[in-house]
């Protein structure tokens, strides 16, 4: 790194020396906080937590498929499996982990104190994780008047009819469907504080041209937050309709749609799938140019294509539709769409390129799994160009390709920035860096169990397995591969274990940080580590995109750029 | 004999070899099958190439340009470049071509596979999904039968291809044989059509693919594609009504006098029931429970006596009929050839 310049000012040295508290004070401030660095590590905090149980709940899966006609779970078991993975994966860890991250740096970076609604922001934080354990609970009590506990199993989509009272008697649907009614209250309600932060609470100077990217990735997914989860409330209210006052939105034999809820679900589901991964674009395009040593390539291109993608995001949804008999104008328009979120995305992945290209690239473990993510998310989108043709989707679609290709896009791509995130950012969190060597043992064994499972998991698909099912026969030709992908997931397990470790380890007996280890340039570097309840001692005031470049170069600023 | 899983999987994994599956999507046998795979290769090709140029670029960027600690200027700041229009302009075109040109190709094959002229000699079947078992009717024939689907062979000169017409009676279904054609989905309250016209005579496998409830795992698919002199073969008895053989008066007696009839269909006697598979000509099939059990009269038997044995999960309830119920309803069973 280049020579370490202190930035005066906005750094904050007091020491706090305040005495001992007790647990229950201790408690009581976070229980009671409304300050967005504390709600953004609770929302973080909860989230891993889910993170190691709905892992925890994939490792189940691969020992019942790692082998043929195997017993280790029981079928309804596994159909309550595969239901809580993805809803807790999708509401309960990605959402909420994103959002912790956004509530932590956002204020930080565009030199803010709080959040604009800081009570807002802890009800939207506790709202969720009440939706949390309200799934969970299901499983003592699922079945309500019927005895014995269960958690849903009608997937994480839960088409109709199976959520009908037919097919799914019990409570455990009602379940599913108050978790996930409440944790899209509490994120609308984030998305609604994002939005209104970075709209009004910008320090002086920085305009909306100036702010870091991750800023703006933000600012998009929250404002396709508002959009995409409406639907979807709408549909969780109908479907209680039907369970209970006798409405027939979606109940076939009574002149219901099964397709409506498709359509509903589907224009949640795929913006959705944006909503989680342009964090990750956030996170990529502060980490990349840094370690590179080089300011982003193209900023203005890369915020088009942000906002390119949040509009073509809301047209492709019936690509989860292609063999529920659309027609072909509706298959052929969707395939159309679809391919074309390719080019904002594509252009995305360009400018990272060309921000590493001609840079000093430094491979600390963040730049690795950054690194790791740019070759993934590639794979993930080139994969998601083959789905959007439609007749190979009529293939591979609902098969294990689909779960291998969207596996990509959430763990090959979210997760390893995530983890990028944690190895940057966790330093300005907790003021002691994570340790690097251990950061390098995670980050290889986890790349290598990420790439036998996920890589191979393609192949079933296209030998015509499909999602979904708790065992399969032994003459299909599946069962060395699925061996395989269950071992691959095995190792991404004790990768995770390794992380954990990190996190612990590295929170007592991690180099201190100081206020910038990265040698970087935004706002959050410009403050002590952690930060203070305030932030910034002095509001500071910006002239370019990078703040902290123009105080270490001054000969040489950015903004004689823009 | 029971085989542990374990063992029986590590001798599959020595024995078999993944590139001979019955379902590969790779070995197609009927035109929509052919004609996905043709344009998957270009598809292949296309992402191939991408993949290959701008990952190559990106491995030799981080090669090419990492930080070197022995290097004179170390610790200097690279030359900072903001962007350019023209890159950024001939990124963005020269995707939005590919995008055009693989738009236009996929198009095509939609349009040929869904807008399809149906020949006069088509067979039609209605196909009708059930938790979790296939109903299959032919309405020109007359003929009611269920899980195992017969259809003819279809010479590509002479095609005689199979419409399927198809909804369910409960939960969403999706109908996917990977050797013959995509996979269309069984709406209730919604009806789909697809076809399928296997070129070479044998028996084509597949499962349900969309996830339809506790059993969804074992809702398999057999289509047996048939020569003409088979199929004609074939259809001709399955007009016929069940066989009522003098050895099974006993058997037979049991079955209509339990709730059996309610559910189940043997043609030509009192059973009528809906609910479950047809019977008629239960034995003259190779596997029942939805292709997940080899018919035999020991495999029938346990099934009577605990559906959920083979299948945890199914419709079906236990009957609780003692021993010798169970066997004389069994002996029944086999009669319906």
């Amino acid at each position: 790194m280049a020579t370490q310049t202190p930035v005066p000012a906005a750094v904050d040295q007091t020491t706090e020396t305040a005495p001992r508290r007790l647990v229950f004070e201790v408690l009581q401030d976070w229980i009671s906080t409304t300050d967005h660095k504390k709600i953004g590590m609770l929302y973080i905090g909860y989230s891993l937590i889910f993170l190691v149980i709905a892992g925890f709940e994939a490792m189940l899966m691969r020992i019942q498929l790692a082998f043929p006609n195997n017993h280790a779970v029981s079928p309804q078991a596994f159909n309550r499996l595969f239901t809580m993975h993805g809803t807790t994966m999708v509401f309960f860890v990605g959402m909420p982990i994103l959002f912790g991250f956004g509530n932590y740096l956002v204020p930080l970076m565009i030199g803010a104190r709080d959040m604009a609604f800081p009570r807002l922001n802890a009800f939207s934080f506790w709202i969720s994780a009440f939706g949390g354990l309200l799934l969970y609970f299901s499983y003592i009590g699922g079945d309500g008047m019927y005895g014995a506990g269960s958690a849903p199993d009608v997937g994480w989509w839960a088409y109709a009819p199976l959520t009908a009272h037919a097919f799914s008697p019990g409570h455990s649907t009602d379940y599913w469907t108050l978790a996930v009614f409440l944790s899209g209250i509490g994120s609308v309600g984030t998305a609604l504080n994002i939005v209104t932060t970075i709209i009004s609470m910008r320090c002086p100077g920085m305009k909306m041209n100036r702010m870091p990217l991750l800023v703006w990735l933000y600012l998009s997914m929250s404002l396709l937050t508002f959009v995409a989860v409406g639907p979807l409330t709408a549909a969780q209210i109908m479907l209680m309709l039907d369970r209970y006052l006798g409405s027939h939105f979606f109940d076939a034999q009574a002149g219901g749609s099964a397709v409506l809820w498709m359509h509903f679900f589907w224009i949640f589901g795929h913006p959705e799938v944006y909503v989680l991964v342009m964090p990750a674009f956030g996170f990529a395009s502060e980490i990349i140019p840094v370690f590179s040593r080089k300011a982003i390539f193209g900023y203005t291109a890369m915020v088009a294509a942000s906002i390119g993608i949040c509009f073509v995001s809301l047209s492709v949804w019936a690509h989860h539709m292609f063999t529920v008999g659309l027609g072909p104008a509706g298959n052929a328009f969707f395939t159309l769409s679809t391919m074309a979120i390719g080019v904002p995305t594509g252009i995305k992945i360009f400018n990272w390129l060309a921000t590493i290209w001609g840079g000093k690239v430094h491979f600390t473990t963040a730049m690795l799994f950054a690194v790791a993510f740019l070759f993934q998310f590639m794979l993930a989108g080139l994969t998601g160009i083959m789905l959007s043709v439609a007749p190979l989707d009529w293939q591979l679609g609902g098969s294990y390709f689909v779960v291998a290709h969207f596996h990509f896009v959430l763990v090959g791509a979210i997760l390893f920035m995530l983890f990028a995130a944690f190895y940057y950012w966790y330093p300005k969190m907790t003021g002691r860096l994570l340790s690097e060597k251990i950061g390098k043992w995670h980050f290889w064994i986890f790349l290598i169990g990420f790439h036998l499972c996920f890589d191979l998991m393609h192949i079933p698909g296209m030998l015509g397995m499909p999602r979904r099912i708790y065992t399969y026969e032994a003459d299909r030709g599946w069962f060395l591969l699925n061996f395989l992908v269950s071992t691959g997931a095995g190792i991404q397990t004790i990768g995770t274990l390794i992380f954990v470790f990190n996190m612990v380890w590295s929170y007592f007996k991690g180099e201190v940080a100081g206020p910038d280890p990265w040698d970087a340039w935004t706002l959050e570097w410009a403050t002590a580590s952690p930060p203070p309840a305030y932030n910034f001692a002095t509001t500071p005031s910006v002239a370019s995109r990078r703040p902290l470049w123009d105080l270490k170069h001054p000969e040489d600023t950015d903004g004689q750029y823009e | 004999m029971p085989i542990h899983p374990v063992s029986s999987g590590l001798a599959f994994a020595v024995t078999s070899d993944f590139l001979q599956s019955p379902t590969t999507t790779f070995a197609p046998a009927g035109t929509p099958a052919h004609s996905v795979v043709g344009l998957s290769w270009l598809v292949y090709g296309i992402t191939g190439g991408i993949f290959l140029v701008v990952g190559g670029l990106l491995v030799y960027a981080l090669f090419r340009f990492r930080h070197r600690p022995s290097s004179p200027n170390a610790d200097q700041e690279p030359a900072q470049v903001y962007g350019s229009n023209q890159i950024e302009l001939s990124w963005t075109v020269i995707p939005v071509l590919i995008t055009v040109m693989l738009f236009l190709a996929t198009a095509r094959v939609i349009f040929s596979t869904e807008h399809a002229g149906k020949p006069p000699e088509a067979l039609d079947v209605t196909v009708i999904g059930h938790q979790f078992w296939w109903e299959y009717r032919y309405p020109q024939l007359g003929i009611v039968t269920a899980n195992e689907l017969h259809v003819p062979v279809s010479d590509p000169k002479h095609p005689t291809p199979t419409y399927l017409t198809m909804s369910s009676a409960d939960t969403d279904h999706s109908f996917w044989i990977p050797r013959l054609a995509g996979k269309m989905d069984l709406i209730p309250n919604k009806v789909n059509t697809m076809w399928i016209d296997p070129e070479v005579a044998g028996l084509y496998l597949g499962q349900c693919a969309q996830y339809c409830g506790t059993q969804h795992a074992k809702m398999l698919l057999r289509v047996y594609a048939d020569t003409p002199e088979q199929f004609a073969a074939w259809v001709a008895h399955q007009q016929q009504t069940a066989s009522q053989s003098p050895d099974a008066v006993e058997g037979k007696a049991v079955f209509e006098h339990n709730a059996c009839i309610s559910c189940h269909t043997v043609a030509g006697t009192v059973a009528n029931g809906r609910f479950g598979p047809d019977l008629t000509h239960l034995a003259s099939r190779d596997t029942f429970a939805s292709g997940a059990v080899p018919l035999t009269r020991e495999n029938l038997r346990t099934f009577v006596d605990d559906p959920s044995h083979f299948k945890p999960g199914v419709l079906m309830p236990p009957m609780h009929l003692n021993q010798h119920d169970l066997d004389l309803v069994t002996s029944y069973l086999v009669t319906l050839k």
